[in-house]
């Protein structure tokens, strides 16, 4: 009896402990997860790049296929983020145009882009923010749908550029 | 008897895969932590403050550093501003000092950032030389954690919970630094 209840004490104490570790770890990541709105989210409205659809999207290893590709058409790439970070590393051949996020960036790339035909294959970046806290993408992909383009990719970048493609190997160039 | 210890063995198996789970997986607490197996010496460096002055990394030895990396366009950095306000205000007086390294093109949106949020800390403006010297700032929010005797204890990529840097902000102003080694010189 007294062997009983030892084990039974030990059952216990164990899936006790199992629940409390996992009550813990979900509380923990609950407290770390995106917050949007946040304490100075209502003075800046995020645009967020979570509301691009899937089919919006390219994956960082679908663009090095293109790019490295000898056969099909190679997108126009445009960096829409940072400029101190472009210049620590971006996409070889991809031109800094300025943040999507503020109206002078939208303006650039509209200058930019206006003379293209709209069938172009274009493919625009960041990777400054985590991707669910991206103000920049969305903003100018609305910028080239509204003026009719209608091959238009936002590169996938869910962490950061360093982590999502400076990490992994693929190709980059620094500097202006 | 036998269906008692396969709850039991179950329990453990449950709880490691969990606290594995929780390790590795979204960013939970501490999983933005790069390991800084070596603490190298964090990289000198001099840049033009908000303020006009210039900000030394050097002049801060002897005390415990957050160098935060941040921009006024990011919403995770822009979060864990009105966090870092008040742990300075907290800690200060046992030697943190928290440092803005602000990665935005021009300094007209941080200077009204600084205002509006009453930071109380310095910040600079920073560039493409000083990321690399930091091993590259591609993405933000990164903050380094640089102990009294300016050796980078941590690094953190992405939104951090700030119960996290408290708790090693916490460990690391408990550790006199040069003042300790010196005397046992």
């Amino acid at each position: 009896m007294k062997r009983l209840s030892m084990k039974r004490a030990i059952t216990i104490v164990l899936v006790g402990t199992a629940a409390i570790m996992a009550a813990s770890g979900w509380a923990a990541r609950a407290n770390t997860q995106p917050r949007l709105g946040g304490a100075t989210g209502a003075i800046f409205p995020a645009y967020q790049a979570t509301f691009l659809s899937s089919s919006q999207l390219i994956n960082p290893e679908e663009l090095v296929k293109i790019l490295q590709s000898p056969k099909g058409e190679k997108p126009l790439m445009i960096h829409v983020g940072s400029h101190v970070l472009y210049e620590q590393a971006h996409i070889p051949g991809s031109e800094y145009i300025g943040p999507g996020s503020s109206e002078i960036g939208i303006q650039q790339l509209r200058k930019r882009v206006e003379a293209l035909p709209r069938r172009k294959f274009i493919v625009i970046y960041c990777g400054c923010c985590p991707w669910s806290h991206c103000p920049t993408v969305k903003p100018a992909d609305d910028a080239l749908h509204a003026m009719g383009f209608t091959n238009v990719k936002v590169l996938y970048i869910p962490d950061n550029f360093g982590a999502n493609w400076v990490d992994k190997g693929y190709p980059i160039a620094k500097g202006e | 008897m036998g269906k008692k210890i396969l709850i039991a063995i179950a329990a453990i198996a449950v709880a490691i895969g969990l606290f594995f789970l929780n390790r590795h997986r979204g960013i939970s607490p501490g999983a933005g932590v790069a390991n800084i197996a070596k603490h190298p010496l964090a990289p000198e460096f001099s840049l033009p403050e908000l303020t006009g002055q210039t900000l030394d990394l050097s002049a801060y030895r002897g005390k415990v550093v957050l160098l935060d990396f941040w921009a006024t366009w990011c919403d995770p950095c822009r979060d864990e501003i009105p966090r870092f306000v008040q742990l300075q205000n907290k800690y200060r007086d046992q030697g943190l000092q928290i440092i803005g390294i602000s990665m935005d093109d021009g300094p007209e949106p941080v200077l009204d950032f600084y205002q509006r949020f009453h930071m109380n800390y310095p910040v600079a403006m920073g560039n493409a030389k000083i990321g690399e010297l930091y091993g590259g700032i591609l993405g933000l929010p990164i903050a380094f954690l640089i102990d009294r005797n300016g050796r980078i204890e941590a690094k953190h990529i992405g939104a951090t919970d700030i119960s996290v840097f408290e708790r090693e902000i916490k460990a690391l102003l408990q550790s006199r630094g040069i003042d300790n080694y010196q005397s046992r010189l």
